[in-house]
């Protein structure tokens, strides 16, 4: 018989509030097998631990239910708590009297019954558990970032910096992202090239970073401190390690009708190409969609003038496999299609532009070598109108745009608008705007610059429609101070579009069983307390891909992953969970079901010879768990047609024992 | 808010269906809509007017019978508050009262002529008279 | 095949081309219209408000009407689909038991929930008779003319009822355009209101309205505007008829080969 000791939490008024604490304990002291019950303010706090440890010693517990907050919070804690006593730690039971009672409940007779039933449940539960001993396992000290914009290079840098070996697989042919297509950084205005191409460079020179350009990762297995990853390395048909760099292929390719994406199409390249000047690696990639050669087999430009002889037509995809400690995700963003918005004619004409669009406008590496020049016929605009929130806070259709605040748009577009009138000050230079938001060091007063120094026209309302007329761009708009519609001949209308996760995220998501928000954002372990981690424990999270953030807040959070990863990759083994599935051999029938839907394939049969009566001896075939890669998910145990399996922890029994009390 | 008042809102919300509260206050309505310029309150006002219970200026004004219900601050609300309705809600409340009726049957004579589509005259009868 | 047909009252007197062509049309390319008995005019304009009953009746009885013959309810007239369209959205969502309400006062054999499916002419064309059928059966393609689509707002919105095409950039029409071998123009204002029934309020402002619409169409290079609406046909033609305004049964008609002169 276990010698149970009842711990309740107030939490302060969070529990105390809707559950009558005293009585909760009151209720427990006569539940089967316990010995002691109290309560206490903070049971987190010093003094509640104290509390708990005391209490082990003194009664000689066996066992510890907790009524508090959710074992997300504090199992850990309260886990700690009774091995500092000498108590096992998985002799320690929660009952969420918080999240899942006084936080959902308003009645204080409700809370207090829900209350004691579920402390009833821990308690029966805690009857039956009995001391495990976790397991261990080795970690590979290496570690996997999968994209290499400003986030990817920075966290790679910072565990490269520790000693530790980096992988960057990046989808395009260069490392650079987002950050390298952007003119200037707000609020300092330097120049981001200036800033993120000796990043990119330290990247291809660091002996600890391996960039795997122009590849996917493809499939993920294993557990963190040891999963063994895919990466598909597309063919490129051209040697990367013969290949100099130096163009004269990107010259030479008579196709030269190819839409540049690094200039967002409003330029064009050749199907051999190198994206940008400061590309890492700096080689060249042919687009089979568009090759000649590869496509018809008749060309062959690039091969004859290549002197490096870097050009094979014959290069297939790779697949390469590699093992990881921890995989940090730095997927980034995408502005999102305005195509559901064509009420700013955003297809109509091609001077109406995304913001990301004027960057390339205004870049000296840019399709009009840095001269704002419109881009149906090449003149010089006067009238320029940018427009805020396209797509974003947006709630009436889900399809169209995205509920959340993009977070960065009001100040690039503070930005544009200053650059341009900065520039072209014989420009009229509009901005509508719902809110302002610069929070953030120097932003606010980077903004009342545009206004008050660069006589930026702001203007609080929304344009309802663009119109072509002609060579100019009627906009209909409100002026929600004057209360005056207004309309405005531009010649050039720019949108901040909403910002959304790459597509590649959420399949990325599914192979590293990383949760996601309803945007396709990831989620972290907390939203204040574990900012850049996953709940899913090897897997980090930096930059963009976890919500809406500017280049200093990404590369800070780049930087918290990395710190996240050398903890891990500094450990040399990994203690485990304890609670895996075990099977019974006697009464497993070697069926294999278990091992069909195991998702870890931490199950295999094994043949075992077993005593029979009459000292006669029979091989049966038997399943066998890897302790060390099995999750403790549970999928086997409800598999199994015979009852072998098990989850340590929560086995069976214990689980009926629960539900008994609950419905007792 | 008076009682009054606050009768009056509550009937107004219940009969569109609006809920002023997820107004953001952007202005697209107004921004978009193609009557703005007849109108002495404007669709964002119609919105936050109701939102605060100040309904009897719009009830007095001529702007509840020049929106076209064409829809198009509907369609463009990045909020799904559909000012159109609201503004419909308002005329109701002014043309189902006795003899409050914009337009009469005898107007009709010196504003038809040969071609005018009896389209025209039921869906003005329909949105100015009760 | 044979579809439920609910003309409406312009069509039957200051509108005729819309009708007579449209089932003209229909016939060549294999659909029946057949007309719902007895129907009365759809009132022009949907109510919106969730306490106005009585207005919604009689597109209430014609959808009840195709529903009893397992039909899909087509209308050709841009106001009449909208209001049938829209009401049979407020009968599917019940909004303040309205839908109850209305069942209780026509006290059917069996309640009507929304099921009868609603179909502008010009979704039973793309969607049900498809463009390249429709191509095939031209026989005068208009080749070479350029014509401006003129959706106004009742074909589109509000887009979450009606769910015909993309609300901002829509092409149903133009698509039909070019089906019927002429060339599509595509401009601003043809999703732009025409002034509706305020030319009855205000006929300088409604004209405006209309006028702003035909010098849109215009300096794009619209040779000639269609319309489904005899409304907006009617305030586009009070702008002096420089650039006509004919019907898309019209425009059909004349491509099928079946218009008379």
């Amino acid at each position: 018989m276990q010698r149970i000791g009842v711990f309740v939490c107030w939490c302060g008024s969070n529990i105390a509030g809707t559950v009558d604490v005293v009585a909760v304990s009151e209720a427990l002291k006569n539940e089967p097998g316990v010995v002691f019950s109290t309560n206490y303010q903070y049971m987190c706090s010093q003094a509640g631990q104290n509390i708990i440890i005391d209490a082990i010693k003194e009664h000689n517990l066996t066992g510890i239910v907790v009524c508090s907050c959710s074992p997300r919070m504090h199992e850990a804690t309260f886990r700690k708590t009774a091995a500092a006593a000498g108590l096992n730690p998985y002799m320690v039971e929660i009952a969420n009297i918080r999240e899942q009672c006084s936080w959902v409940h308003k009645e204080m007779p409700i809370g207090t019954e829900k209350a004691i039933i579920l402390g009833k449940a821990a308690i029966a539960k805690v009857n039956l558990n009995a001391p495990l001993v976790p397991g261990e396992s080795p970690v590979t000290k290496r570690a996997l970032v999968i994209g290499g914009g400003i986030a990817g290079i920075q966290t790679a840098l910072d565990i490269a910096e520790a000693g530790y070996e980096v992988d960057i697989v990046e989808k395009k042919p260069t490392i650079g992202g987002k950050m390298a297509q952007i003119d200037k950084t707000f609020p300092t205005l330097d120049c981001a090239a200036c800033i993120l191409t000796p990043k990119m460079v330290d990247v291809a020179q660091n002996e600890k970073i391996k960039i795997y350009s122009y590849s996917e990762v493809t499939e993920v297995n294993g557990f963190v401190g040891n999963y063994t990853v895919k990466i598909n390395k597309k063919a490129r048909y051209v040697k990367e390690d013969v290949c100099t760099g130096c163009g004269l292929c990107t010259e030479k390719c008579p196709m030269k009708k190819v839409p540049n994406e690094f200039n967002l199409g409003m330029d064009n390249r050749r199907a051999i190409y190198i994206p940008f000047a400061q590309a890492v690696p700096k080689v060249a990639t042919i687009d089979a969609n568009y090759c000649t050669m590869l496509k018809t087999g008749k060309c062959g430009v690039c091969s004859k003038v290549c002197t490096a002889g870097a050009i094979d037509y014959t290069q297939k995809d790779e697949v390469i496999e590699q093992k990881y400690g921890a995989i940090v995700v730095a997927t980034g963003f995408n502005p999102i299609s305005m195509d559901k918005f064509d009420e700013f004619a955003y297809n109509q004409s091609k001077d109406v532009i995304t913001s990301l669009e004027f960057e390339r406008l205004t870049n000296a590496a840019g399709p009009t070598a840095g001269k704002l020049l419109r881009p149906s016929d090449g003149k010089h605009p006067h009238t320029i109108v940018f427009v805020q929130c396209v797509g974003s806070r947006c709630s009436s259709c889900a399809e169209k745009g995205k509920e959340y605040c993009s977070k960065i748009c009001c100040m690039y577009t503070a930005k544009h608008a200053m650059l341009t009138r900065d520039k072209y000050p014989d420009t009229d230079v509009y901005v509508f705007y719902i809110d302002v938001r610069t929070p953030g060091k120097a932003f606010d007063e980077f903004y009342r610059r545009a206004v008050e120094e660069y006589g930026v026209h702001y203007i609080k309302g929304m344009v309802g429609k663009v119109s072509p007329e002609g060579d100019k761009l009627m906009v209909r708009a409100s002026d929600l101070l004057a209360n005056k519609q207004l309309n405005i001949e531009a010649d050039l209308v720019v949108l901040a579009a909403a910002i959304e996760p790459d597509k590649s995220a959420r399949p990325l998501a599914t192979m590293l069983t990383a949760s996601m928000d309803t945007n396709d954002f990831f989620t972290e372990a907390h939203p204040k307390l574990r900012p850049v981690e996953s709940p899913t424990a090897g897997v980090f999270l930096s930059g963009t891909c976890q919500g809406p953030k500017d280049i200093p807040e990404t590369v800070s959070q780049a930087s918290a992953a990395a710190a996240k990863v050398i903890g891990l990759l500094s450990k040399d083994k990994l203690t485990g969970n304890p609670c895996v599935a075990q099977s019974d051999e006697l009464m497993c029938n070697g069926c294999s079901s278990c091992e069909r839907v195991c998702p870890y394939g931490a199950i295999s049969y094994v043949d075992k010879e077993f005593r029979m009566p009459n000292r006669t001896t029979v091989v049966r075939r038997v399943a066998s768990v890897n302790e060390a890669v099995c999750q403790g998910c549970g999928c086997c145990t409800v598999a199994c047609p015979s009852g072998a399996m098990d989850l340590k922890g929560f086995a069976n029994k214990q689980i009926m024992a629960e539900v008994d009390a609950i419905c007792k | 808010m008076d009682r009054t008042n606050e009768n009056l809102r509550k009937e107004i919300i219940r009969e569109s269906g609006v809920n002023p509260l997820k107004c953001m206050r952007c202005g697209k309505c107004s921004g978009t809509c193609p009557s703005y310029g007849e109108m002495e309150y404007h669709p964002h006002q119609f919105v936050y007017m109701v939102e605060t219970g100040d309904i009897e200026p719009l009830m007095k004004s001529k702007s509840i019978y020049k929106c076209l219900s064409c829809f198009a601050c509907i369609d463009r609300c990045p909020r799904g508050v559909e000012p159109a309705k609201i503004v419909e809600a308002v005329r109701l409340e002014v043309v189902r009262q006795q003899g409050a009726n914009h337009l009469k049957a005898e107007d009709i004579p010196s504003i038809i002529d040969e071609d005018m589509p009896q389209q025209a005259l039921v869906s003005a009868f329909r949105k100015y008279s009760k | 095949m044979k579809v439920s047909y609910f003309p409406g009252c312009t069509l039957k007197t200051k509108a005729k081309k819309l009708d007579v062509y449209a089932r003209k049309c229909a016939e060549v390319l294999g659909v029946t219209l057949e007309e719902i008995e007895n129907w009365q005019c759809c009132g022009g304009v949907f109510t919106t408000a969730s306490n106005e009953i009585a207005t919604k009746l009689s597109s209430a009885r014609a959808l009840v009407e195709a529903k009893e013959k397992g039909q899909p309810l087509v209308s050709v007239c841009s106001a009449c689909h909208n209001v049938i369209k829209q009401t049979n959205q407020a009968i599917k969502e019940n909004r303040d038991s309205f839908t109850d309400r209305m069942n209780n006062y026509m006290a059917l054999e069996e309640p009507y929930n929304g099921e009868t499916q609603v179909l502008h002419y010009l979704e039973l064309l793309r969607d049900v008779v498809g463009y390249d059928k429709i191509k095939e059966k031209v026989v005068n393609p208009l080749t070479g003319k350029k014509i401006g689509a003129y959706y106004g707002c009742l074909l589109l919105r509000p887009n979450s009822v009606m769910q015909m095409d993309d609300p901002e950039n829509p092409s149903i029409i133009e698509d039909l355009i070019r089906a019927l071998g002429a060339e599509p123009v595509v401009f601003p204002y043809r999703n732009e209101c025409c002034g509706g029934y305020t030319i009855i309020e205000d006929k300088d402002v409604a004209i405006e309205k209309s006028g702003k619409v035909c010098k849109s169409a215009k300096s794009h290079g619209a040779e000639m505007i269609v319309t489904a609406c005899p409304l907006c046909k009617y305030n586009l033609d009070k702008n002096g008829k420089e650039v006509p305004v004919v019907y898309i049964t019209e425009l059909l008609a004349e491509a099928l080969g079946v218009k008379e002169d």
